[in-house]
């Protein structure tokens, strides 16, 4: 992956008079990543992507969208690398698919329009319904002509606002499934949502802001960071003296019990804990139902993140 | 700063395909070129052969110049507010076009059609005149200089309604309301093509002249006043940069 950064943000700021939008953002994305910026409502998801947009103007701070410095004068130039769709594609019902298109590839000045918008069209598999009135298209449907409008320019950054919100599981399987082939041929990607397990699905990196940016880093490195990894061990019976069997084992920090007969093991390493466990647990003649390591998903990270902040905000 | 004339061709081009489209803004555009074409044949009918000759002293053709100021004033208020509340505005502010290139746009979708019809409307009053009007009425009625003043002013005053317009829809939040303040906005120039087509404001070529060069330098000032004003902050969030 290209390390070179395609958005680069230093402790970007942004207020709407004493309201704070988000403050004291700073990250960088490389070519070519996907990343997810997850936050609750009102956490200034939108008005980050608007900003870094060139939509809004940041209050203080600084940034870099696709190489060139976000400021008023590079305005065109940086809307020229980017595409941004937003929660609502905003299409124009009244046209066609082909029509709306049109328009957009040559607000793009894109060179072989044809071309692009027929790429564009397969790319989301929407040729058979080019001259279809939009206002008659589902709303997975308009998705997926909002995505194929981003696509027309080629951007170098691609901004996706909430891109399944309100959508049916179909349609936002077939979402995931565009998205996951852009991130896949080289496009990058800063995708907004609060849908966790699709940053978890698709994202190279996620990013939780809560007006501040609480964590940054890849999903398996946020669990990490933030729980300690377990095992989960299930025998048919209580044992005698789970000190003995689980204590001294390499890789295994402290045990603990977990119901009748079961127990929840403190690990570092589950490659070395997990055969030294079952080991001992066939040496103290126990009958092993499970031994599994306890995934904490990305949402018990978010979870943590939000209920901390909360917290804060009581105290 | 250079204009993309591709990028003005592609909003002026889907303007005319939305506006084609949209019913309610197509009967709305239909209804007062009506009214200000069947009011004035339905007075000019009334006057016999021998009350024709007082018609010259009247502009009786000016009256009509109320078209190209309240039509362009209906369709242009709905150009940013419309595309606002659609939800359409944020998606084309985020491609690289210039807000002096959407104003400019947007404007001549508004001007190219209200232009046309104004014409239309006086084209057919003509016709109408010429063929059913009392004998005498049509040659007191339609006179060199009020003729050449409609197919002058026609496009400056369209010109200055759409500007206005434009200015209001950029500020109003709700279509309704722009609209309304609009209409509101264009009565001054309904309100003094009414009074020299009444002979109250005698019609002169100083006059002419002095109008004319007001309205052209209002038409090029719109388009840069209105530049300035599209704030692209204001209209995405709602507040101010």
């Amino acid at each position: 992956m290209d390390r070179t950064p395609a958005l680069a943000v230093q402790d970007l700021s942004k207020r709407f008079g004493d309201r704070v939008a988000f403050q004291g953002l700073s990250f960088e994305i490389g070519y070519g990543e996907v990343f997810g910026f997850l936050g609750p409502n009102g956490a200034g998801k939108t008005t980050t992507v608007r900003t870094l947009g060139t939509l809004i103007a940041p209050t203080s701070g600084s940034a870099t969208v696709a190489g060139i410095r976000l400021a008023p004068e590079n305005g065109v130039e940086i809307r020229r690398r980017i595409a941004v769709m937003p929660e609502t594609p905003g299409l124009y019902l009244r046209l066609s698919v082909l029509e709306n298109l049109e328009c957009f590839a040559d607000l793009y000045e894109v060179p072989d329009a044809d071309e692009r918008i027929d790429r564009a069209l397969r790319a989301v598999n929407l040729v058979d319904r080019a001259h279809d009135p939009c206002g008659t298209l589902s709303k997975g449907l308009r998705q997926r002509v909002g995505l194929a409008r981003a696509l027309l320019s080629d951007p170098q950054v691609l901004f996706l606002d909430e891109p399944t919100a309100g959508l049916d599981p179909v349609a936002t399987r077939d979402v995931h499934e565009l998205i996951a082939g852009l991130g896949n041929s080289g496009v990058t990607i800063f995708l907004t949502t609060h849908r966790l397990e699709e940053a978890e699905r698709l994202c190279d990196r996620v990013a939780i802001l809560n007006t501040t940016l609480r964590t940054i880093g890849r999903p398996d490195e946020l669990r990490d960071r933030l729980f300690t990894r377990t095992l989960a061990v299930r025998t048919a019976g209580p044992l005698a003296d789970p000190d003995h069997v689980f204590g001294g084992l390499p890789a295994v920090d402290g045990w603990r019990e977990d119901g009748a007969a079961g127990y929840v093991l403190a690990i570092s390493d589950a490659s070395v804990a997990a055969p030294a466990v079952a080991r001992a647990l066939v040496a103290a003649d126990a009958d092993v139902l499970s031994i599994a390591e306890a995934r904490h998903s990305l949402e018990d990270v978010y979870m943590e993140m939000i209920d901390e902040d909360a917290e804060v905000q009581r105290a | 700063m250079t204009l993309s004339k591709r990028r003005i061709r592609a909003i002026f081009r889907k303007e005319l395909r939305e506006y084609r489209r949209n019913a309610s803004l197509v009967a709305g555009m239909a209804i007062i070129p009506l009214v200000f074409l069947i009011q004035p044949l339905v007075s000019v009918f009334a006057v016999s052969s021998g009350a024709a000759a007082e018609l010259r002293h009247r502009h009786e053709l000016l009256y009509l110049l109320a078209i190209p100021a309240l039509v362009p004033a209906a369709m242009a208020a709905y150009a940013v507010v419309g595309e606002r509340q659609q939800g359409t505005l944020e998606p084309v502010l985020s491609t690289p076009i210039r807000r002096e290139e959407l104003v400019l746009s947007k404007a001549m979708a508004v001007f190219a059609p209200s232009v046309a019809i104004a014409y239309a409307v006086f084209g057919v009053f003509i016709a109408c005149v010429e063929l059913f009007a009392h004998r005498g009425v049509a040659s007191a009625l339609i006179a060199g200089p009020d003729v050449l003043a409609q197919v002058i002013f026609t496009p400056l005053i369209a010109g200055w309604s759409i500007w206005l317009a434009i200015a209001i829809s950029t500020r109003a939040s709700d279509i309704r309301v722009a609209q309304q303040l609009s209409l509101l906005a264009s009565l001054p120039t309904v309100a003094l093509t009414t009074l020299i087509s009444l002979n109250v404001i005698h019609p002169s070529i100083r006059l002419a002249i002095l109008l004319g060069v007001v309205l052209l330098i209002g038409n090029r000032l719109g388009w840069r006043v209105v530049s300035a004003a599209f704030d692209r902050e204001r209209l995405v969030t709602g507040s101010r940069s």
